[in-house]
């Protein structure tokens, strides 16, 4: 299926649409940030999980919510409930009708190490959480947002899904993409031009880094939570203490408190840390592999052209028809490209925000957990130190 | 230096529980022959007087640790620790100090002087010395005694412990103390006397506050023991938390060289984290010192026992003795009046062989009495001795309870101080780095 073509009808996106950009080429000048409210028109929510058991198998759905004021929804509400199986599908009929567009990443379908239960609580809400973020990321990507598969997914009941499903070109001709792809990816590798080189070259870099920054932000996570674990147990020491010192019961007390309370600080900044740093840290991780993937169609798109024109300057197949297919696979390469490299900006831009904010937010719960334990102790010091005082103006005559 | 020629029966005998007038009387004899013979005298041990020794201010120190290496009693080479000990006499107006003396001394010397101490002072709460080996170790903190700031620390606590001893009212005048600062050739005690302190016995009358006195400090070990335990591992894991963060300098660093806008946020955030990380060094080594503190009183319970301990024989001794005395009266009454009712190895001879003479029976009769008066002296002198003991084991306690409350509610507060600190360099590295995200 081609996507991108000077023939306008084959685009897919509905043309009342005022935001609509007309070309690939006008796209680049678009580059909007994921959170303007004025301009967004689409809403969605995930929420609800539920567990459904079937004699086959049990499986959990999430209700999506989606609130709408474009004209070419039927209605301004919509609930209906998925299955991770149907992200999954969404998410290929995505890549399939832009292959070189940067489409947001699925969670992962097993967490390898930590939790081996699919229905663990934290699991699930982790997975909750990076559904909605999928959902909400094609709904601000200036393309894929009127993908029809997309509207579909947030519209149709669930029998309506599965017969529409049944419709894409099937398993067989899937495969055979697969190895075409597989042959040609190197060739295009080769006649790579000299931005994608360069961009290619950032996303192993920005991969690699990316992964170790992950790690090292859930080492961070499980460090902090074995200092809690041990904090718990030191502040009820200075009570036991207490008991067989009477002179220093309040003293000692008062410690106690002030541990149990920085142990409290604590356990919130870990939580702040694994809801704004953690997850934000982990798509990109996600991101990087999808970026991976995107260079690897862009250039198998590229080798088809390679091979059509190598056919064509050694005379390998019948020449007649090739100057026509030629023709029409530059176009097609001229249009990946150019989309890629629009959303390219666009992905760059939206990446150093995220990373900016969430990091920016780690440091905020950092300074605001030091604040926490820095006012415990003053007051305590204070209260010592008051205490000292009317001590001593209890002793003068 | 005058002193009396050791005297035998003299060292077995405990001292009086205060050393009279000048520190010369009934002390000089327990000074062996080495330290008569000192040739190593430092210099102004003969400008001072003992007389007014003490009534001289003096500033005591262990200023240096070195390492050195030496032959053992097994004749095999062993690496350990020397201390200097400096004496400084305070004499003029204006607060300046003279150095008097000045000596080194390992480790091993310093629990010499302790162990003559505790035997010399059963009713003194002594002092206790710094670790021997290090213990409550988290675990990043090195276990070994020759470790720099092991013996920076021991160092520390060794000049506590004399410091301790310099300003307690009664440790403070004693000679073998005094000879410990100043004397080279330091004397060995008999083993003997420390182990019997530690032989086992069955008190049927103990006093009551002695009891408690135990209770109370098994009580204060196991707690102290117990919170240098959590705080250690709380320490380790705090390291942990620190230095992970630092890891992200490194990586910051590597993707700012891709990076053209974020670049140099990157770059100075990745520093922060730098900083961060290698802040938590300073902050446990202060924790330490919080540690040691604890650490004192941790052994001090073993002090405080060792006085109970003390009581807990001398009423055993007059259990014993009051015990063998009505035995004694008993079996001269039996003598007197002629029935046996207790058991002895006269009676029974008697019985099998025959019957002694009046003579005999009369002769018996005189060596109890004459015991009986002895040991009629001898328990009222205990009693005195023991009612002597109690009262200025009390002294000692009360003041002791007192420097304990003080001690440790200063440690706490200073905990809090660390901890105060800790925060604040938390807020400005963070605040930092905060900065250089939002600049990203």
């Amino acid at each position: 299926m081609e996507v991108f073509s000077k023939d306008a009808s084959l685009m897919d996106m509905n043309s009342f649409s005022p935001m609509m950009p007309t070309s690939p080429l006008s796209m680049i000048n678009q580059i909007k940030f994921e959170d303007e409210p004025d301009l967004k028109d689409l809403f969605i929510t995930v929420d609800e999980p539920e567990s459904h058991v079937t004699t086959i198998e049990t499986f959990i759905t999430y209700r999506i919510i989606t609130k709408t004021s474009r004209g070419e929804f039927d209605s301004s509400e919509f609930e209906v409930r998925r299955r991770y199986q149907d992200f999954l599908w969404l998410k290929g009929k995505l890549e399939e009708a832009h292959p070189t567009l940067i489409i947001p990443p699925l969670p992962e379908k097993f967490i390898v190490k930590g939790m081996v239960e699919r229905f663990n609580d934290d699991f699930i809400e982790t997975r909750r959480k990076a559904l909605h973020k999928f959902l909400n990321r094609i709904a601000d990507h200036p393309t894929l947002t009127f993908n029809e598969d997309f509207k579909i997914f947030l519209t149709a009941q669930a029998w309506e899904l599965s017969s529409h499903k049944k419709q894409g070109p099937g398993l067989l001709s899937r495969m055979g993409q697969t190895v075409r792809a597989v042959a040609s990816s190197m060739r295009g590798v080769k006649n790579r031009p000299e931005e994608f080189m360069e961009m290619n070259n950032f996303i192993e870099l920005f991969s690699q880094k990316i992964n170790l920054i992950d790690k090292i932000s859930q080492r961070i996570y499980k460090e902090e939570r074995e200092y809690f674990d041990e904090m718990k147990e030191y502040g009820p020491i200075h009570i036991l203490w207490s008991a067989s010192e009477e002179d220093l019961v309040d003293t000692l007390k008062d410690v106690a408190s002030c541990i149990d309370r920085c142990c409290k600080a604590t356990e919130k900044r870990m939580s702040g840390l694994s809801e704004a740093l953690l997850p934000v840290v982990h798509e990109y991780v996600l991101y990087s592999e999808m970026l991976m993937g995107v260079m690897k169609r862009r250039d198998q798109i590229q080798a088809e052209l390679d091979s059509k024109v190598e056919a064509l300057t050694y005379k390998k197949a019948d020449t007649d028809l090739l100057p026509e297919e030629i023709g029409k696979l530059e176009d097609k390469v001229e249009c990946a490209n150019n989309a890629l490299k629009a959303d390219w900006e666009r992905w760059k831009q939206n990446m150093q925000n995220d990373i900016k904010l969430a990091f920016t937010d780690m440091a905020e719960e950092n300074i605001h957990y030091y604040e926490q334990c820095l006012a415990t102790w003053e007051s305590f010091l204070t209260s010592q130190t008051n205490l000292h005082l009317e001590e001593a103006s209890e002793d003068k005559p | 230096m005058e002193q009396a020629p050791p005297d035998p029966e003299r060292q077995l005998q405990p001292a009086p529980l205060e050393p009279l007038g000048s520190p010369d009387a009934g002390l000089g004899a327990a000074v062996g022959k080495e330290a008569e013979g000192a040739g190593e005298e430092s210099s102004g041990v003969d400008t001072m007087t003992h007389n007014n020794f003490w009534l001289k201010k003096i500033e005591i120190s262990v200023s240096e640790a070195e390492k050195r290496t030496g032959r053992n009693a097994m004749n095999m080479q062993e690496t350990y620790t020397a201390y200097l000990i400096e004496t400084r006499s305070v004499e003029h107006t204006d607060g300046q100090s003279v150095l008097t003396d000045s000596l080194w001394r390992r480790y091993s010397e310093f629990e010499l002087l302790r162990s003559y101490l505790l035997v010399y002072y059963p009713h003194i709460v002594v002092p206790p010395l710094p670790e021997k080996r290090a213990e409550f170790v988290w675990h990043k903190l090195s276990a070994d005694n020759m470790d720099p700031d092991f013996v920076e620390r021991r160092r520390i606590g060794l000049e506590n412990f004399l410091l301790r001893i310099a300003s307690h009212p009664i440790l403070c005048r004693d000679k073998i103390f005094y000879l410990f600062l100043t004397q080279v050739f330091f004397f060995y005690l008999a083993d003997s006397r420390l182990k019997a302190l530690n032989a086992t016995f069955r008190v049927k009358n103990p006093d009551k506050r002695f009891t408690d006195l135990k209770h109370y400090s098994d009580e204060l070990q196991s707690v102290i023991s117990h919170l240098l335990r959590v705080r250690a591992r709380v320490a380790d894991r705090l390291y942990g938390v620190y230095k992970v963060h630092g890891n992200y300098g490194r990586v910051f660093s590597e993707w700012s060289a891709i990076e053209k806008e974020m670049g140099d946020g990157l770059q100075s955030a990745g520093h922060h984290m730098d900083v961060y990380a290698s802040s938590i060094d300073d902050i446990l080594e202060d924790e330490e010192h919080y540690a040691d503190q604890l650490k004192e009183y941790l052994f001090y319970a073993e002090a405080l026992r060792a006085v109970c301990r003390k009581h807990e024989l001398m009423q055993y001794d007059l259990e014993m003795a009051a015990q063998d005395l009505a035995s004694k009266k008993q079996q001269c009454e039996e003598l007197a009046t002629g029935t046996v009712r207790t058991f002895s190895l006269k009676g029974m001879t008697t019985k099998l062989f025959g019957q002694e003479t009046p003579e005999q029976r009369e002769a018996r009769i005189k060596v109890l009495e004459e015991q009986i008066n002895e040991g009629e002296q001898q328990l009222k002198s205990k009693n005195l001795e023991g009612r002597e003991f109690v009262k200025n084991a009390w002294a000692d306690i009360e003041r002791f309870k007192e420097q304990k409350n003080r001690d440790l509610k200063e440690a706490l507060i200073s905990y809090a101080v660390m901890q105060i600190s800790m925060c604040k360099k938390g807020i400005q590295v963070w605040t930092n780095a905060k900065e250089c995200f939002s600049k990203m």
